[in-house]
């Protein structure tokens, strides 16, 4: 690409960062197409997804269990505040319950995960990318995509939906505790209350969500990673910009999602 | 960045190209790999013309070039032996006995031997080049590219990795495409060298030839003075 054309264009200040973003969408597609074809082979490669699953899914674990543990317990002080004097507490297990699974569950184990396992992939394909590894690669017949990104998309988008269970599972039980230990709430109370309008499918749609956000978080770090360039700085800015456009998609496509299911599928 | 350049390399030939930084010889040979594509021109490897493949007949294409890389570019997530293993595992269905025996026997080519366990961030500039160098022979490659085989080497490392790369071809009749800016290394792996200048191949010869040329550009250069026709940058 030269003077003229799409980059000519693209010199116009108003238009430039539109076009940056189409092109950055466009590219995006490009790489999950790749990421279509090449998944027969890559599939095969289970020591890497293996390991690649122990890294994001094991490796998040202790902080996603932590953020879930606190999440719970403010959500239980804080629907405790709004209840008082107008919503019996029976309901305080049920409203827990229902906006951990369907909504603080899956967003802040993806949030969480996007930070730390985002930024791990982009740094580490950026890293590779610009010590010419990614280069070496290619000249060895070895396709970066199937030896690369799909392991790591795999296995994001397999671990996302565990550790979404797990910070479920911790988040309720850090609500319970506050309710039982500091809200003057029974036990019993508290899981009447979740049991009350439990349903299965609001902890599928979490869960169909997370699914979605483990395979964000995973493109945008090989995104934004392999497409680094100019050393450690560039690195950097591919770390930044895989974590940012991770954050922004998961809340745009959990909105998309939230949509669908509740306004369609299960309406 | 490079306009008009028309090289033809012949079997078993080891061609150096020198040239100041930021001419364009590393792109030229990204350009052989297919890892660069060309706006207008071709690129032919053993008749076949390499933009024009697919993603798949490139793959398969690669299998028989090696490139070294400046810095080495080992995967610093396995060791030196899974380095030169990989290509192995990954094109063959050799046995994991066979893998090792072949990794030992490439290793020991580059006097490399004992380090199959260590991590490449263990290893020194020299070695790193040298076990990158066993990696890029693994697969019996008909073809080798070298990037700056001797930079940021000591002299007595760079002369290993020159006579290394001078017996290769030698001995195994490997077609070699070496880039540098080190006359010293130039004047021992080359059959022919090129110049390229401005975007184009400025001058060609032997080593002799170009060690004798009046060319002003070519004296400058290989003489590394700052006077001359080429403008410091």
């Amino acid at each position: 690409m030269n003077e003229t054309g799409v980059e000519g264009l693209a010199d116009r200040v108003p238009f430039r960062p539109i076009l940056n973003g189409l092109r950055d969408a466009g590219e995006v597609l490009l790489l999950i197409g790749d990421v279509f074809r090449e998944l027969p082979q890559g599939i095969r490669k289970l020591p890497l997804i293996v390991q690649q699953m122990v890294a994001i899914g094991i490796g998040s674990m202790p902080l996603t269990l932590i953020v879930a543990l606190f999440t719970g317990a403010v959500a239980a002080v804080q629907a405790s505040y709004q209840f008082r004097d107008y919503v019996p507490m029976i309901y305080l297990g049920t409203v827990i319950g229902k906006s951990v699974v369907i909504e603080l569950g899956p967003v802040l184990t993806a949030l969480v995960v996007g930070g730390r396992v985002g930024a791990s992939i982009a740094a580490e394909l950026g890293t590779m990318r610009v010590t010419e590894q990614i280069d070496a690669m290619e000249t060895m017949g070895i396709s970066p995509t199937r030896y690369l990104v799909v392991p790591r998309i795999v296995a994001a988008t397999i671990m996302l939906p565990i550790l979404t269970i797990f910070a479920d599972i911790v988040a309720i039980v850090g609500g319970y505790l506050v309710a039982v230990l500091t809200l003057d709430v029974s036990g019993h109370t508290f899981t009447s209350g979740l049991k009350l309008y439990f349903h299965l499918r609001d902890v599928f749609s979490g869960l169909i969500k997370s699914v979605f956000f483990g395979a964000i978080i995973s493109t945008m770090g090989c995104y934004y990673g392999l497409r680094s360039e100019g050393g450690a700085e560039g690195v950097g800015v591919a770390t930044t910009q895989a974590v940012v456009a991770s954050c922004l998609l998961i809340l745009i496509v959990d909105y998309l999602l939230a949509s669908f299911l509740f306004r369609v599928l299960f309406a | 960045m490079l306009r008009g350049v028309s090289l033809t390399i012949g079997p078993g030939e080891s061609v150096v190209i020198i040239g100041r930084s930021g001419t364009g010889k590393s792109v030229l040979l990204k350009h052989v790999v297919g890892l660069m594509q060309p706006d207008a021109g071709t690129v032919l490897v053993d008749g076949i013309d390499v933009p024009s493949l697919g993603h798949d007949e490139l793959l398969t294409l690669r299998k028989q070039m090696g490139m070294l890389f400046q810095g080495g570019a080992l995967f610093d997530s396995l060791t030196v032996g899974e380095n030169v293993g990989l290509p192995l595992r990954e094109h063959t269905d050799a046995e994991e006995s066979q893998v090792e025996m072949v990794v030992h026997e490439k290793l020991q080519l580059v006097g490399l031997e004992g380090v199959e366990h260590m991590r490449p961030s263990n290893l020194s500039g020299g070695m790193k080049k040298r076990a990158a160098l066993a990696r890029a022979l693994a697969l019996n490659p008909k073809i080798m590219l070298y990037d700056e085989p001797t930079t940021g080497l000591d002299p007595i490392t760079a002369d290993l990795i020159n006579r290394l790369i001078r017996r290769l071809q030698e001995r195994l009749g490997i077609t070699s495409i070496a880039v540098t800016h080190d006359m010293r290394s130039a004047y021992h792996i080359a059959d022919r060298i090129a110049m390229l200048h401005e975007g184009r191949i400025h001058a060609m010869g032997a080593p002799a030839e170009i060690q004798a040329t009046r060319d002003p550009a070519v004296r400058q250069f290989i003489e590394g003075s700052a006077e001359g026709p080429l403008l410091p940058t």
